[in-house]
């Protein structure tokens, strides 16, 4: 316990116990599915002999060769050993947006309108990103 | 340390020939050449103080077979994983200031996305030469930088006042109770932005640059600076690795390992901290990003390939 933990505020204490949850179960998903991609435990989608021949490819022409989706075409294939690990990797990514969400009432009811706004307009810019609407899925 | 440069730099030099025909390996040697990479990377870029990221994305994208595109979104990751890591710690004992952050992380998070964006659209040879020249100035950057513990700041600037960043911090070190505010905020914001794009550009992760803007630039504490520079990260680096991983540039035989690896180096790195000497440290790193750079830079002009 920080003796000076009194003086952060309430706001801070919460996100860094969610941001800290969700960051431990992101790293636990991400190696769980690893280890099970690299001991062939789920058969993956592109196969290690195929990888090794397109990953020096630019990405898009790497997601032809490989039949990959973009965008969230991934959760159809996340039984497959290599598109498992998208799910540890959007959980790390998520975890922001779920830290703001929690943050922004704190911030309304504390009646601070400006930071209240600045936690709204960070969490409409990370959700449209998560989206894919700005040109991230071709 | 210097023979763990020097081992370092061998690596390097001997790694594009085996990269250039990634296929004549097993494919395991490459994740496991990775973790170990990246491991090193760990230990080295917590004692540099300057995180993994910026050292990963040059070498990994020089030195081994896969494309840049892969290797930035790896090195967004990896900042990220970093970042989201440390976050929580620096921001129960006061060393990051969630205040403070946001604004700059708001502005910082929409220049990552036109940054992810503009990486995936420009042409490989001109990210990959445009990379070489940053890293270049990277060095110039941590050569020439200097440092102030607490910065004098006269007056806070209207909106730094509008915004309230100011406050008070411990120093566990000085045990002593620091107040700070904040000068110079419209010209933070620019800064911000700026970062931000870089770090999609690249997936460099920018506790590079955003140490001395908060320190040198808005006049915070350097302490608080590194912690509250952690909790941009955290935040940046999210808006650009959606853009990757939406785009589909997202390998897990290359971020799992190398997360792990710089995750695990670093807290080795952090063990070391008080046995090794920070400057010997510091001139093996840009010993490294010089060659890197140098190797980006040629690669991308297309002469050494």
């Amino acid at each position: 316990m920080n003796p000076h933990e009194d003086r952060i505020p309430h706001v801070q204490r919460v996100y860094a116990r969610w941001l800290d949850w969700g960051t431990h179960i992101g790293l636990a998903i991400l190696i769980g599915t690893f280890v099970a991609y690299v001991m062939d435990l789920a058969a993956p989608h592109v196969s290690f002999d195929q990888l090794t021949r397109i990953w020096s490819l630019p990405v898009d022409q790497y997601r032809a060769a490989a039949a990959a989706p973009a965008g969230w075409g991934w959760v159809s294939l996340a039984a497959r050993g290599d598109f498992m690990n998208y799910v540890g990797i959007a959980f790390l990514a998520l975890v922001t947006i779920v830290c703001y969400l929690r943050a922004l009432p704190i911030f309304l009811a504390s009646g601070d309108r400006v930071y209240s706004l600045i936690a709204a307009v960070e969490i409409a810019v990370l959700a449209i990103a998560a989206a894919g609407i700005l040109g991230g899925a071709h | 340390m210097s023979r763990l440069g020097l081992i370092l730099l061998a690596l390097v030099w001997a790694a594009p020939a085996a990269a250039a025909d990634a296929t004549a390996v097993p494919w395991w040697i490459w994740p496991a050449a990775l973790f170990a990479v990246s491991f090193v990377l760990g230990i080295v870029g917590v004692l540099a103080g300057v995180g993994g990221g910026v050292l990963f994305v040059p070498i990994v994208g020089g030195f081994f077979p896969f494309h840049l595109d892969f290797v930035r979104a790896a090195g967004l990751l990896l900042a990220l994983s970093g970042a989201l890591s440390a976050a929580p710690g620096l921001l129960r004992s006061g060393l990051a200031s969630m205040r403070l952050a946001m604004p700059l992380a708001l502005i910082g998070s929409v220049t990552s996305i036109a940054g992810a964006m503009l990486g995936l659209a420009l042409p490989t040879n001109v990210v990959q030469t445009a990379l070489g020249a940053t890293i270049l100035a990277i060095v110039l950057l941590m050569w020439r930088a200097q440092k102030s513990a607490y910065p004098d700041v006269p007056a806070p600037d209207p909106l730094g006042a509008a915004l309230r960043l100011h406050g008070v911090f411990h120093d566990p070190a000085a045990d002593r109770d620091v107040e700070w505010c904040v000068h110079r905020t419209p010209l933070g914001l620019a800064t911000f932005a700026g970062i931000g794009l870089l770090a999609g550009l690249f997936g460099l992760g920018a506790g590079w640059a955003n140490v001395p803007a908060l320190n040198l630039l808005m006049g915070v504490p350097l302490k608080l600076s590194v912690g509250t520079s952690g909790f941009v990260l955290s935040v940046v680096d999210t808006s650009a690795a959606w853009v990757y991983l939406n785009r589909g540039a997202v390998l897990p035989v290359l971020v799992a390992p190398s997360i792990v690896g710089v995750m695990l180096g670093a807290k080795i790195g952090g063990r070391l901290l008080r046995v090794v000497h920070a400057s010997t440290v510091r001139k093996i790193v840009i010993g490294l990003l010089l060659v890197a750079g140098a190797r980006a830079l040629l690669k991308g002009l297309g002469i050494w390939n």
